[in-house]
């Protein structure tokens, strides 16, 4: 188990870092769905996780009971779930560039609001802190920004050259970043969206001559809670871009300084993309990921430390990943249709 | 004495259509065509001289996210199939701007090649023949560069404009001979060394080709092969090819064409396509690259296709405009397609059992569409055709009988699969 004290802990610090040992995640609940899964979240009470998938609908399962419910709205598949944070509504965008709003805990949800936020693909919704305001991203290269409330907008932030693939509040609310394809990182400010500066994630892509084409991005990124480190997963070395050969990396870095603090791998000789990365309260990094064959990983690392100290080969490629409110769970949607909830909390004593 | 020709007779060499163009073409080098031959004989003669323009999509672009996709299905992947100018007929919204040509083009859905190997998949689509131990069948382009290249014309049957390296391609040819071959553009660059070296005087430059020439003919004289005689026809081909090189400088068409096919490569190779045909190379070849897509099959469509898409239906469009359209056969074909089942990487894998290719011009009913497949796209459904089939459609369209023979060392050789017939359908 690591020790706490080397890692920025959250709020949760040494009792959140108390509370789990890595070395003995394991499965505890498998939710079963007909197609691969592409996303998931817990809502913010922890009562519901939901999953987007490789089809139109958003599946939503209460833990307590498994009980399954196919939200119907989505015209394509969904890879961006945020919610208020204080609940109660869910947004969910798809690769038509279809937002929709969703009151998440009503039996069967119906969605509330509908836009057409993007051009193309929606690849990633966040809500600020405060529960104001909603930001998307796409493959038209823009980022949106608009009421939570009603989805009416509020502003467009242009500049990236590329397909913009992640977006975050800081946890201040006071700063926003958005990457792209081309592992550009823009800090814009809140509310002005006025642009601060770039942030060089570029590890992250590749131009593959021979293939003539892009491969990479930022596949996933987020804040540390206590907001010194600002995480993004993805690919880097890419050696053979026709398979997908390369290493499974988060890029983190120095939020103040804006510069990348360390190259965080995997030490097993894993080949394939970090496709997911969320930070425990105790400090450390959680990262998913799998390649084009075989399983799956799960990685965790001290932000002190480029290799994982604890890895978990998984039965199926992780497309995504969620931390429960409670700290001790992960939710993992898997290629196989499953999304499984791994305990983190060590095992009971053998009576 | 080794004459390893298809065929070597005259009439192979110049038809009546290209010794009449021919004719014409030889009136034109002192007169100017316009001068000689009234403007609606130039448009009969333009008609009457067909052209194939074939894309190649290397490394086998996905049926579904192009010309058959099947969304909401559990291999319909990410994207959603629009109408086009055609009621009735869908395909990817990855192709929006070649959806409003569609009213040109033809879909062939149900193509079966039971090959997913890359390089046997690309020499069945373009040889119209599964490979053979002890044969070699010459592709698409270098028969059409014999059969339909005007006999005296001093640019070359079969030009392929490739992304990468360029050079000449003499396996294309096989027994047809190397003077058949393509003479490929790498990255659309016209052919090296087409200016005479400025240290090398024009009186100097041609004593040196006359001298040549008297050795070639005694030589020949003795020991005259296919090989010697491409060799001689190589020198006399550079040097006319020097007189028309502005045929290959993309610059110097309209800037406002230069911004409608696009400023990327693909957008200048189409553009280039255009120019070609419109002198009269027999069959444009243009590849384009990579769409072996294992991996992240979707971002790399979005990424390859956002290129093909617009200067594709701009040539469509151009070619429907000039008239070009009605004497130039366009096929958009790959080695195979892709597997209906995604992987776990978002990639698609090579599936030849049911994919599509797209023909249009030469009397291809515009508008048709040959054969389904089931509703997941896993299998063909009806009409199944295999690349004999299309290759006889191919003679077919372009005016020539595929049931003749070429002669090989006395051996009759079908041109076409003899076991595959024509899709008649698809025929005017």
């Amino acid at each position: 188990m690591m020790n706490a004290a080397q890692t920025s802990t959250g709020p949760f610090g040494q009792a959140a870092a108390a509370a789990v040992d890595p070395s003995q995640t394991r499965v505890v609940q498998e939710l079963k769905h007909t197609r691969p899964l592409f996303s998931c979240r817990f809502d913010p009470s922890g009562r519901f996780v939901f999953a987007g998938a490789q089809d139109k609908t958003v599946e939503r399962w209460e833990l307590a009971s498994e009980q399954k419910s196919d939200l119907v709205g989505h015209e394509s598949w969904v890879r961006g779930i945020a919610f208020a944070p204080r609940g109660g509504c869910m947004y969910t965008g798809d690769y038509t560039g279809r937002l929709c709003c969703w009151p998440c805990d009503a039996g069967t949800p119906t969605p509330a609001w509908t836009i057409n936020a993007h051009e193309g693909w929606v690849r990633s919704v966040s809500v600020s802190p405060d529960g104001q305001v909603l930001a998307t991203s796409g493959n038209d290269g823009l980022v949106k920004w608009w009421s939570a409330t009603d989805g009416k907008p509020i502003r467009t932030l242009s500049g990236h050259g590329s397909h913009v693939y992640n977006t975050a509040f800081y946890p201040s609310g006071l700063h926003f970043v958005s990457a792209d394809l081309h592992g550009t990182i823009r800090h814009w400010e809140v509310p002005s969206g006025a642009p601060v500066r770039q942030l060089d994630a570029s590890l992250l892509h590749k131009y593959d001559t021979t293939f003539r084409a892009d491969i990479g991005g930022v596949r996933g990124m987020t804040f540390s809670s206590d907001g010194r480190y600002l995480a993004c997963a993805g690919i880097s070395d890419v050696t053979n871009a026709f398979a997908g050969t390369g290493k499974p990396v988060v890029v983190l870095f120095d939020w103040r300084s804006g510069r990348q603090k360390m190259v965080l791998r995997t030490p097993d000789g894993f080949l394939g993309v970090t496709w997911g990365v969320v930070f425990h309260p105790a400090g450390y990094v959680i990262g998913v990921g799998g390649g084009i064959s075989g399983g799956g990983g799960l990685w965790f690392w001290n932000p002190e430390q480029p290799m994982a100290f604890f890895s978990q080969k998984l039965a199926s490629l992780g497309r995504d990943l969620d931390l429960h409110p409670d700290g001790t769970r992960l939710a993992i949607a898997h290629f196989d249709g499953v999304l499984r909830l791994y305990d983190m909390s060590p095992k009971p004593a053998a009576s | 004495m080794a004459f390893l020709y298809g065929c070597g007779s005259l009439e192979h060499r110049i038809s009546r259509r290209s010794l009449l163009a021919g004719l014409v073409g030889g009136a034109v080098g002192s007169m100017g065509l316009s001068r000689v031959v009234h403007p609606a004989v130039i448009e009969q003669l333009k008609a009457s001289q067909k052209r194939l323009l074939l894309f190649f999509m290397a490394g086998g672009s996905s049926q579904l996210e192009t010309w058959d996709p099947k969304p909401g299905t559990d291999t319909g992947g990410p994207f959603r199939a629009i109408p086009t100018s055609v009621p009735g007929i869908h395909i990817s919204e990855l192709l929006p701007y070649t959806a409003q040509q569609m009213h040109h083009l033809a879909l062939v859905r149900s193509v079966n090649t039971a090959e997913d190997d890359h390089g046997r998949g690309a020499y069945i689509m373009e040889t119209g023949r599964r490979p053979e131990p002890v044969m070699r069948y010459p592709a698409l382009g270098s028969v059409m560069a014999k059969f339909l290249g005007p006999a005296d014309s001093p640019l070359p049957g079969y030009i392929h404009v490739r992304p990468g390296g360029g050079g000449q391609g003499r396996a294309d040819a096989a027994f047809l001979g190397p003077r058949y071959a393509a003479l490929t553009l790498g990255d659309g660059k016209p052919p090296a060394n087409v200016l005479r070296p400025e240290r090398l005087s024009e009186s100097a430059d041609r004593m040196r080709q006359q001298m040549r020439e008297r050795i070639d003919h005694r030589f020949m004289m003795r020991r005259k092969t296919a090989e010697t005689e491409a060799y001689a026809y190589s020198y006399d081909q550079a040097a006319r090819l020097m007189e028309r090189r502005d045929v290959f400088d993309v610059s110097k068409e309209t800037a406002a064409d230069l911004a409608r096919y696009g400023t990327h490569d693909f957008g200048r190779h189409c553009l280039l396509a255009r120019r070609l045909l419109e002198n009269d190379i027999a069959c444009v070849k243009l590849t384009h690259s990579e769409y072996d897509t294992h991996y992240e099959n979707f971002d790399f469509h979005i990424e390859q296709l956002g290129e093909f898409d617009r200067p594709f239906a701009t040539l469509m469009a151009d070619l429907a405009d000039r008239g070009l359209l009605e004497s130039t056969l366009v096929v958009v074909m790959a080695e195979f397609g892709r597997t209906p089942r995604i992987n776990q990487g978002l990639g698609r894998d090579h599936w030849s059992k049911a994919w599509s290719v797209v023909l249009a011009g030469c009397g291809i009913q515009p508008g048709a569409v040959i054969g389904k497949t089931n509703e997941n796209g896993t299998a063909v459904s009806d009409r199944e055709v295999n690349a004999g089939h299309l290759f006889h459609t191919y003679f077919r369209a372009l005016g020539l009988d595929p049931t003749r023979k070429y002669v090989v060392n006395d051996r009759p050789i079908a041109m076409a699969d003899p076991a595959a017939s024509a899709i008649t359908e698809l025929l005017a």
